[in-house]
């Protein structure tokens, strides 16, 4: 039960949907009984519960982790219209989208892990060389015991169920904390994982920072949090005291460079789809800020407008495939950016506000000062800069003059200007010629660098990111060589430097005395 | 040194990494080179040095050390163009054209803290995975072997590129100030202790961690399945040249204790203590082939272990010390009681406790009510109690029927779990450790797929519930006009 009464009003959801539904919250609350704290005490006897559930040995079986798989896979198949509903509650969100962004990704990551987990369980052989000869070795993949994963508002389904679809496949116990700031996504979560999942090993713990802070005091073998970089350090200051390692999925300005030999029309799809379309511009991988050429802007923007208005009509505000902000901080803080002196006089599309609705207009800003509001944090709105240079290299110094982000984005058809953009432009990920759908392709780490994170995931790297790949070597009787051991004479000196320097031919000579006197040859 | 001194030498760093020059595959493989070639040159003034600091025999010091950087920066040398190409990675169908590409890019700026048990390897070591991985590097080696310290801050200018790699001397003060800077990367070698003041302190900066700690590493040795007299003779020898052999037992790798069952422990004794012979001879402290504790502080620790009256009275064989010399002969004690300061911290010294057991399956529970540890040696030829060892217990890794060796096998990754450490090391993964790897996904203008796009509708809501299937089938029939939406 979330503690409301700790939240500051502005996290409240009770303005952010429409007073009926507002009213029939506040009876179901009513009803339900009376709050139970979730302290200290709470969190250290859940954990050793669970550790006693790790301990006996089930979660390590190939058959528990594919039932809770499979268990979430029908949770997500019989319960979807709960899940898009509670995302519409909390968000605004348009079905169509919910089932793109989360319902679709968390069927196909559960499916993957399913298929995948047998191959994913087994050893990786290893080879072995002269120096441990004879020998073998292969390196087994350990569950790493009794997993955190603290999850954030913006995809609250997705964000949450993903990374336990990692620990669940690599054999791990989990506490699963959703946002308290997706309330109704959050309230759906605790329940499903209850009536679908394994309670002994699998649990959800919904609350603010209260709660948060009581479980970050607990050791777990593992953290994963998706979230903001300010409260990513207080996660890793709280996990260093236990020596737990870390996954951190920040955020950052993800900038798309726009180039103007593009096929115009369907650049700016792209763009609109990774920022509109993705939560409002409210995603960590979403367009932060575009940097075009002065020439090319004017085109830039007026394609922009075309498109915007092409998906979502001549009053955005009443479209229903757009997401609202989702709380009225948010709002207010975003409202702020747009108003600072020096950027409201640069608004060139949108601008248009409504703080009952929590709606802002998809917003352009042309060439707003480099040390505004806007330019200098991670926007996480509808906003979009634009901020135009001479020349597109001089683009990367833009960039590189903020901290890495999640992810980077470049439109162009130059061969050369994209080679240069990958290898000088440091980020998470990056997509040429589109935007957000690499983080869709499984076959390829998600994780962020610098202040944008550290650690990844999706696919199998959720698996390894749960794991503990453990080295195992097995070596034989037979081969011991005595020079391995004291007393050390010169022969034997003589030998080692030949086996180090020269591997087996030069151990061999050194075996005939063949060895030079010197420090042993250059390899 | 100076801070301020410090603070320049990071600005200078950064300024390196910035111009792009680290970047470039010639320039690492020259930097690579370069060690290669101090090491050569300077390998006699190194064994000095390690002596001098902890009575490091040279063969010692060819094999844990010098041997181990060569061998490091020639299998780096030999696979770094191959390390540094994109890995692909594939897409769907439905994104065509699309190509996916993982590519390696370095983190910047690395901080590597060395430690004095092996202050030559423990700091190249990782310096070889930092400049294979393109960064620049700021080394601080351990205060605590202080001719080895002095030796790499006046050599490595000599032979490796002054603006890309520095070396930082000093001790708390220096490190504490090192820590409150920011990195890109920072990579420790040393206790738990001091692990968790790292990582508190890389937390500010979101700085991501390596942590090469240590734990209690357990040897079990299964003398029901082993019994014939070369066999039996092998396991005392590794036993013996993993305890003793590296620093004395000052090795995070190095056996710390030993479990073995009731029945054979007598046996075992008497052959351990015939190889401890053979190697150090009658008075071990005449030996030049075993290393000395590294300083004072550290021999009045290991002293304390067998102050408790209850531990000393479990000695079965050395015991002797010689307090001018810092001196403590290789002991081995029989049964000290579990809760001593002996059996709960991790010893490293030359004390080896053994643990008597009934059977050698409580091997498994007994390791397993303690943190992980680093390496477990289980000396055994049962299959069965092998495939157990490995599924019930965790530990950073397992080496079976031998010692140490592990370090040396450049294809299995090197780390701990738990409280023996984080992240990994060697060959490859020393290059991935100093690594950020970027997903790079680039497509197509054309075909374009509509139906990602609001307005939506029925059809769209069909093409992409076919599409995130991979029902390709379905989608041409859809498109087709011969699909339902």
């Amino acid at each position: 039960m979330i503690i409301l009464s700790l939240l500051p009003t502005s996290n409240r959801c009770s303005v952010t949907v429409p007073a009926v539904l507002w009213e029939e919250e506040e009876k179901k609350k009513k009803k339900q009984p009376q709050t139970v704290t979730f302290g200290s005490n709470e969190a250290s006897s859940m954990v050793k519960q669970l550790r006693q559930s790790f301990k006996s040995g089930k979660t390590k079986s190939y058959q528990w982790r594919v039932s809770q798989l499979k268990g979430i896979a029908k949770m997500v198949e019989e319960r979807e219209s709960d899940i898009v509903q509670a995302l519409y509650q909390d968000l605004s969100k348009p079905p169509l989208e919910a089932f793109v962004a989360e319902i679709s990704m968390a069927k196909s990551s559960c499916r993957e892990a399913i298929e995948g987990l047998q191959d994913w369980m087994k050893p990786e052989k290893a080879k072995t060389g002269i120096s441990t000869y004879p020998s073998t070795a292969e390196i087994v993949s350990d569950p790493l015991g009794v997993v955190l994963v603290i999850s954030t508002w913006n995809f609250p389904f997705l964000l949450s169920i993903d990374p336990v679809i990692g620990a669940i496949a690599a054999g791990n116990a989990v506490v699963l904390k959703p946002s308290e700031i997706a309330p109704a996504t959050s309230a759906l979560l605790s329940k499903l994982v209850k009536d679908y999942l394994d309670d002994s090993a699998v649990k959800v713990v919904e609350g603010a920072i209260p709660e948060t802070s009581a479980l970050l005091d607990q050791q777990w073998d593992k953290i994963l949090y998706t979230g903001s970089a300010r409260v990513g350090r207080i996660v890793m200051a709280a996990a260093a005291k236990h020596l737990t390692p870390v996954v951190l999925e920040l955020g950052g300005k993800c900038p798309a460079v726009v180039d103007s030999n593009v096929n115009l029309e369907v650049a700016v799809r792209r763009i609109i789809a990774g920022k509109w379309q993705c939560n409002n511009g409210q995603a960590c991988i979403g367009v932060d800020y575009i940097i075009t050429t002065k020439d090319f802007a004017p085109k830039l923007i007026e394609g922009l407008r075309k498109g915007i208005e092409e998906f979502f009509g001549k009053d955005p505000m009443e479209s229903k495939d757009i997401s609202r902000i989702v709380s009225p901080a948010q709002f207010k803080r975003l409202v702020g950016l747009l108003d600072e002196d020096n950027v409201s006089d640069k608004l060139v599309l949108g601008g248009r506000r409504d703080s009952t609705r929590l709606k802002i207009d998809p917003t352009i800003v042309l060439d707003p000062p480099q040390e505004s509001q806007i330019m200098q944090e991670e926007i996480f709105g509808p906003l979009l800069p634009i901020v135009t240079v001479g020349n597109l290299k001089e683009s990367f110094e833009v960039i590189n003059s903020k901290p890495k982000p999640l992810a980077a984005y470049l439109f162009t058809e130059d061969e050369q200007l994209k080679q240069d953009f990958v290898e000088n432009v440091p980020s998470g990920g990056m997509s040429i010629n589109d935007t957000i759908l690499h983080v869709t392709v499984h076959t390829m780490p998600f994780g962020g660098v610098g202040e944008s994170g550290m650690g990844s995931y999706h696919g199998k790297f959720s698996f390894d990111a749960f794991s503990h790949k453990k080295s195992v070597l097995y070596r034989s009787f037979s081969g011991d060589a005595s020079l391995r051991y004291p007393p050390y004479t010169p022969k034997k000196q003589m030998v080692m430097k030949g086996l180090m320097n020269g591997g087996l031919p030069g151990m061999l000579l050194a075996l005939l005395g063949w060895s030079s006197h010197n420090s042993g040859t250059k390899s | 040194m100076k801070m301020e001194r410090v603070d320049k030498e990071l600005a200078e760093l950064r300024h390196t990494f910035r111009s792009g020059k680290t970047r470039s595959l010639a320039w690492r493989e020259t930097q690579l080179k370069a060690l290669l070639d101090l090491v050569h040159d300077h390998q006699e003034t190194l064994f000095d040095a390690l002596h001098h600091d902890l009575g490091k025999h040279p063969v010692e010091s060819f094999r844990d050390e010098i041997g181990v950087v060569k061998k490091s920066a020639t299998h780096s040398l030999a696979h770094l163009k191959n390390w540094m190409k994109p890995r692909t990675g594939s897409i769907p169908l439905i994104f065509f054209p699309a190509s996916g590409k993982i590519v390696s890019e370095p983190f910047g700026v690395v901080l590597i803290i060395g430690s004095w048990n092996f202050p030559i390897s423990l700091v190249l070591d990782p310096l070889i995975g930092a400049i294979s991985a393109g960064n620049t590097v700021l080394v601080k080696p351990s205060e605590l072997a202080p001719l080895c310290s002095s030796f790499l801050l006046n050599t490595i200018p000599n032979y490796l590129d002054p603006t890309a790699i520095k070396v930082v001397e000093g001790g708390v003060e220096t490190s504490q100030h090192l820590l409150n800077q920011k990195w890109d990367k920072i990579f420790f070698t040393g206790s738990k202790a001091v692990g968790r003041i790292v990582l508190a302190a890389a937390a500010q900066h979101l700085t991501p961690v390596t942590l090469e700690l240590g734990g209690k590493c357990p040897a079990i040795v299964d003398l029901t399945s082993i019994s014939s007299h070369y066999d039996t003779r092998i396991v005392a020898k590794r036993i013996v040249g993993g305890k003793w052999g590296p620093c004395s037992g000052q090795a995070c790798i190095g056996v710390d204790y030993l479990l073995v069952e009731e029945k054979h422990a007598q046996f075992l004794i008497d052959l351990l203590k015939k190889y401890i012979r053979r190697f150090y001879g009658e008075h071990p402290k005449e030996s030049n082939s075993i290393c000395r504790i590294v300083n004072r502080r550290n021999f009045e620790r290991v002293q304390r272990l067998l102050k408790d009256p209850a531990v000393s009275a479990s000695i079965v064989a050395g015991g002797f010390i010689d307090e001018e010399r810092q001196f403590i002969d290789p002991t081995i004690l029989l049964n000290p009681p579990l809760d001593s300061e002996l059996m709960t911290e991790e010893i490293f010294g030359p004390l080896l406790p053994i643990i008597t057991l009934n059977d050698i399956g409580e091997s498994i529970e007994f390791i397993n009510s303690g943190p992980k540890p680093l390496t477990i040696y289980p000396f055994t030829k049962d299959e069965k109690l092998k495939k157990m060892i490995v599924s019930e217990t965790s530990s950073g890794g397992v080496t079976f029927n031998d010692t140490m060796v592990q370090f040396l096998c450049d294809s299995l990754p090197f780390g701990g779990v738990g409280e023996s450490g984080l992240g990994r090391y060697h060959g490859k993964y020393s290059f991935d450790t100093f690594s950020h790897e970027k997903a790079v996904m680039e497509r197509g203008f054309y075909p374009e797929l509509e139906p990602r796009y609001p307005p939506w509708n029925s059809f769209k809501l069909k093409f992409i519930q076919l599409a995130y299937n991979f029902d390709y089938f379905g989608l041409g029939l859809l498109l087709m006009g011969l699909k339902k939406h």
